[in-house]
């Protein structure tokens, strides 16, 4: 008999977390929405490792793993759904959940939270979470009642380097909010150390900024260096080959996924070489049916590749419609990552910073180091003298307007992850692009590499403090003064032949 | 010799093929309607969408035997975005077409370019989109949402407890007549709520604008300094770089909200919306709506973009300016047949307190003097399938206010529209 009883209560102990989270779930589909956020709180400030799961389905919207979907969440209750979550995961076992839940806490942690904090703080074993935990811990403690538990709050706060940090030292600076003379003088304190760490963020992210722009300008300018920098080309469809460097990373994307969803992940590098061959197809052979009828006459060459733009601005809006086309980042490309409190650095502008290093150190390789690159250069310097020692002219201009046009490809693939891919998308680059070749001095890859990162550096260095409608007009009149005194550009290329 | 009997014989069969044409026009007596929207230059993502509603609501009044006992016949132009061609095109329509009715323009300054086209030669045209308001003209008729029925609702929201109580205000926006104005209209109301002007910041970017980087670092050190939201009045594809970088940033939702005014399905159609759910929007339709009215509007939507080959078809959407065009368009068959004729002064007449069951789930109906239609306001929430969620909405169509009370000098306007104004 007391053996059937043990039995009896032990099942009906390892039924209680299910028996609890039922009706718990139960509660909570039957609340009313300001009972629901209630029933939050609660569950935040006593956790049970039962509720997991139910936390977990609640926030896709589900009362249970396998239940439809049929709750409606707002902000306010996702809000506080995240935090329940965080607190349950105070307990779980690996350290690594326990520090990623310590850190939201430490934004987002209600006073309710204050016991179950101290709790863990003490009771912590893993020093980094412990840390965490004392921070979060530090910003409900200011408003303690003891005023050696603000004092030691406020100093913790000050080392942390968090901006919210500055928000609330900031208050304590009144008299009439915090009492103490002592804490208040400390409050001081922190506040200029957390001020200063906060500065080298703010600065840190803008040099990121200007260096993920002047990627993504040197990317644009730099298949435009090789056709207008050493052919000499006006090629104003050069942003269409942009253009179809991002429509071909799409069309990629579709195929892999119709044909390889498990290749997903790695689309985009599918797409490289497809964009650069779509890319230097079409160019090699407007090359050979256009362009090459037009060498010597700029202005003929402008219009003609005018209207080559424009054709293929239409053929694409007839193909694909008018409306941008979806192109999703891989979730290697998604999010960012947490370097300093206030600066977050996404990855696909760091890929994209090493994509446009790696693409221009390649060029520079196949023109310095290859005999195609040989012959180019012999080309562009003097044409009758290289066609005299048995150079095939025709065809280098042919393969090395290709590779410009290739080059553009490569760099629409990159501008894809970041940007609208539409039939308009070269438009907005063109300018950009010739500039940065113009600036960086006609025929030089290196004076290109320099206009692109100079010119991001610049405008981001401008944005904050003139605001981005400003910056762009001051750039650009900047840019004008510039060529009015240096028409050659920063980089000139040295020689007695130039035409 | 040759060459010149071939032209001979081409310029007689095309003048053959243009006979042909007018005469079946002339067939059937039709009544022709003007489409005035871009379809290629930077608008034609909006605006190619509008123009295959008006076209597919066309059908649908002729499938129903037209107005008056004749067939709608559509004359579409092609305004290419450049704002002085649409005066042109609207001119055009006018005066060589001849048109009963033209339904177009996205952006205000197109509206602004063709409206003294209209006035002088008293055309008649419908407005599909929400605007800044003030603005009131006789010969236009206003289908989107004035400041009253989208901004000013939206910040309410934003302000409540459910939309996470904003304190802080960033104001981000396109810089352009109606970004700038419902700015104003913003200040002026937080001011109202007692909103200090250190705790708003307003911000602009050109049309166009693609690196958000630096304004998404503003808008976090921002937000640091209490409960923020971001009302965006960012137009155009320029929104899809806005909402990447919020994502890859990490600014959520739960922490701070971006209300969008010029964001609907459409234009999240481009974006993966995993990382955004939560954001918002505030407008007076979203697809998702569940009405047997709606329901209808959207599969009629679908079959006919899949019957018609439009690109994209199998992922067709709806949004509210779409169904601005289509109820502006039977609005306006009723008014005409009301009046039995098409003549504008008399739809004019016809066309104050005009009624229509729309696909939003109200009966609307077109205020008797102010060329405005009442309409719910929603708050939708976006969803990880490109979709919105509707988390607040009136429980009435409210009226316009196209003179908005938080502009000063508003108070002497008139209250029935006006030429030249």
């Amino acid at each position: 008999m007391p053996k059937a009883l043990h039995r009896l209560l032990l099942c009906l102990c390892l039924w209680l977390p299910f028996a609890a989270q039922a009706s718990d779930a139960q509660d909570f589909a039957s609340a009313s929405a300001n009972d629901r956020a209630r029933l939050l709180q609660e569950w935040a400030a006593q956790p049970d490792p039962a509720r997991l799961g139910l936390l977990g389905s609640l926030q896709q919207g589900r009362l249970g793993p396998d239940q439809p979907r049929t709750l409606r969440l707002n902000n306010r209750l996702r809000g506080l759904l995240d935090n329940a979550l965080a607190s349950q995961r105070l307990l779980s076992d690996d350290a690594q959940v326990r520090l990623q839940a310590a850190q939201h806490l430490q934004r987002r942690a209600q006073p309710t939270q204050l016991g179950l904090l101290e709790r863990h703080h003490a009771a912590e074993t893993d020093q980094a979470v412990h840390a965490a935990l004392g921070l979060a811990l530090a910003n409900l403690q200011l408003v303690a009642a003891e005023p050696s538990v603000r004092l030691a709050a406020v100093r913790l706060l000050g080392e942390s380097g968090d901006p919210l940090a500055r928000t609330r030292l900031q208050a304590l600076l009144e008299p009439a909010v915090e009492s103490d003379e002592g804490v208040r003088t400390a409050a001081r304190t922190s506040l200029d150390q957390v001020e200063r760490k906060l500065l080298i963020g703010e600065l840190l992210g803008q040099a990121f900024s200007g260096l993920s722009l002047g990627s993504v300008l040197l990317l644009a300018a730099l298949g435009l260096a090789i056709t207008f920098g050493l052919l000499g080309v006006i090629n104003m469809a050069h942003g269409e080959m942009l253009m179809l460097g991002a429509y071909s990373t799409y069309g990629v994307q579709i195929l892999v996924q119709r044909y390889a969803p498990g290749a997903l992940e790695f689309y985009p590098l599918l797409a490289l070489p497809v964009a650069f061959a779509v890319s230097a197809g079409v160019g090699m052979l407007l090359e050979r049916t256009v362009i090459r009828h037009l060498y010597g006459r700029p202005l003929e060459t402008l219009l003609a590749t005018w209207g080559i733009s424009l054709i293929l601005i239409q053929a694409v809006r007839l193909i694909f419609g008018a409306q941008n086309v979806e192109v999703a980042n891989p979730g290697w490309l998604s999010g960012g990552v947490q370097v300093l409190p206030n600066l977050v650095l996404p990855w696909s502008r760091i890929v994209i910073i090493g994509f446009a290093l790696c693409v221009a150190l390649l060029t520079w390789l196949l023109l310095n180091r290859t005999r195609l690159g040989l012959n180019v250069r012999a080309v562009t310097q003097n044409r009758n003298m290289a066609a005299c020692c048995g150079v095939p002219t025709g065809r280098v201009d042919m393969l090395a307007f290709g590779l410009g046009c290739g080059i553009a490809g490569l760099g629409g693939v990159a501008l894809s992850q970041i940007g609208n891919v539409g039939p308009d998308l070269g438009q907005s680059y063109i300018i950009d692009s010739f500039l940065v070749v113009v600036l960086g001095g006609v025929g030089q890859l290196a004076g290109s590499l320099w206009a692109a990162f100079g010119l991001g550096v610049a405008n981001k260095l401008l944005e904050p403090q003139i605001g981005a409608v400003l910056g762009k007009i001051l750039i650009l009149a900047l840019i004008i003064l510039f060529i009015q005194k240096r028409p050659q550009g920063l980089f000139a290329l040295k020689g007695r032949v130039i035409d | 010799m040759k060459r010149r009997s071939l032209i001979k014989a081409f310029t007689l069969s095309a003048s053959i093929a243009a006979l042909g044409l007018t005469w079946t026009v002339q067939a059937a007596e039709t009544i022709k309607v003007g489409i005035l929207h871009s379809l290629s230059g930077t608008m034609a993502i909006s605006e190619t969408s509008l123009k295959d509603v008006a076209l597919m609501t066309i059908d649908q009044i002729n499938a129903k035997g037209g107005v008056n006992g004749k067939l709608l016949e559509p004359v579409v132009v092609d305004p290419a975005s450049n704002w002085p061609l649409f005066a042109e095109k609207g001119r055009q329509l006018l005066t060589q077409d001849k048109v009963a009715v033209v339904f177009g323009c996205w952006t205000s300054v197109s509206r602004k370019s063709v409206l003294p086209v209209f006035e002088e030669l008293n055309g008649l045209l419908f407005y599909p989109v929400q605007y800044e308001g003030e603005e009131m003209s006789p010969n236009v008729f206003y289908t989107g949402a004035a400041p009253n029925q989208q901004a000013i609702p939206a910040v309410e929201y934003l302000m409540s407890e459910d939309g996470g109580g904003a304190r802080r205000f960033f104001l981000l926006g396109t810089d352009y007549v109606y970004p700038r104005t419902t700015n104003k209209i913003l200040r002026a109301f937080l001011h109202s709520k007692g909103v200090a002007d250190k705790d708003i910041e307003e911000v602009y970017t050109p049309f166009g604008h693609a690196d958000y980087q630096t304004i998404v670092a503003n808008i976090k050190k921002f937000s640091a300094g209490g409960k923020t939201a971001v009302v965006s009045t960012v137009n155009g594809d320029s929104n899809v770089p806005f909402y990447k970088e919020l994502a890859n940033q990490g600014l959520k939702a739960t922490e701070v909200p971006v209300m969008a005014f010029s964001v609907g399905e459409e234009e999240l159609r481009g974006i993966d919306t995993k990382p955004l759910v939560g954001h918002l929007a505030a407008w007076n339709y979203f697809e998702s709506l569940d009405n047997p009215v709606n329901q209808k509007f959207v599969a009629d939507w679908k079959a006919y973009a899949k019957a018609k080959g439009l690109p994209g078809a199998d992922k067709a959407v709806t949004n509210d300016p779409m169904e601005a065009t289509y109820v502006g368009m039977h609005l306006w068959a009723q008014a005409a047949q009301k009046a039995g004729s098409t003549d504008v002064d008399k739809v004019r007449e016809a066309l104050a307190g005009q009624s229509f069951e729309a696909p939003s789930g109200f009966t609307l109906t077109m205020d008797k003097t102010n060329h405005h239609l009442h309409k719910p306001v929603m708050i939708g929430e976006i969803q990880d399938d490109g979709q919105f969620d509707v988390v607040w909405q009136t429980e009435a169509p409210l009226r316009a206010q196209p003179w908005s009370p938080f502009i000063p000098g508003n108070e002497q306007r008139p209250q029935h529209a006006v030429k030249g104004q």
